[in-house]
């Protein structure tokens, strides 16, 4: 989470609020951050560290591990309306990487400023080419653009 | 996230009044759309079969409420605080893990 709270600045000026959530009581987040997130990161972690004991949110997300009886490395993007954007679930040794979290926020901000017009092609970060879908697109995308353009 | 819609769009976080929770000796646990925690009850163990439920990309994210640490205190938190705003939401496998 330390790697969140570290980008938290870059996710405001986004407008982008941050909750995480684990098993662990709230106290238990006070410690950890306390004694370690504060370690890593500067004044510590900035967001809501939601405490789900029983499990039940990381069940509504189907994050919940019955074996281990915790939340699996879950991330949702959710848009303003309360619709879930994107989701990734990882299983616990492998972290995530905010870059792309950030940049998927980015693509689905700049689709729905467009209203839907348009779509951001594989690898797009900001200030790329983005696709104008509908019929002259067709059978065209080659022409504007091709998988060596992205980086 | 329907039922509050009518909070508009915009709403901030900065300078948001935290109300402070009573710290308790119950363990608590965060709730599903209008359901009641069972305060001070332990979790439910089950030995029934996984119901899977889930959410998938294009769905209404289930709105949810948990008692949360937050700049220093204990308070609540719902995901429909943040109505209105964009949402990153993290489930990580616990605390003091290494990743």
């Amino acid at each position: 989470m330390s790697a969140v709270a570290d980008r938290y600045a870059d996710l405001q000026e986004l407008g982008v609020e941050v909750i995480s959530v684990s098993v662990d009581s709230h106290f238990v987040h006070k410690m950890w951050n306390d004694h370690e997130l504060t370690k890593m990161v500067d004044g510590g972690v900035p967001f809501h560290m939601a405490s789900d004991q029983a499990g039940n949110i990381g069940r509504a997300y189907g994050v919940w591990d019955e074996d281990q009886g915790i939340e699996l490395r879950g991330r949702f993007i959710i848009d303003p309306d309360g619709v879930i954007q994107a989701m990734e679930v990882l299983t616990p040794p492998v972290g995530r990487r905010i870059d792309e979290t950030i940049r998927q926020i980015q693509a689905y901000q700049l689709v729905r400023a467009s209203e839907g017009s348009e779509a951001t092609p594989a690898g797009w970060m900001p200030g790329d080419v983005t696709l104008k879908p509908g019929p002259d697109l067709v059978g065209n995308v080659w022409k504007v653009w091709n998988p060596s353009m992205e980086k | 996230m329907r039922a509050v819609e009518s909070l508009g769009s915009g709403v901030s976080t900065k300078g948001m009044t935290m109300a402070e929770e009573t710290v308790g000796c119950g363990r608590v646990t965060g709730t599903v759309g209008g359901d009641t925690p069972a305060e001070g009850q332990p979790p439910e163990t089950t030995t029934s079969q996984e119901v899977h439920v889930g959410v998938t990309v294009g769905q209404q994210a289930p709105d949810f409420k948990a008692p949360a640490y937050y700049q220093g205190g204990f308070t609540q938190v719902s995901l429909s605080d943040f109505a209105g705003k964009w949402v990153l939401l993290c489930f990580y496998p616990g605390d003091f893990t290494f990743v």
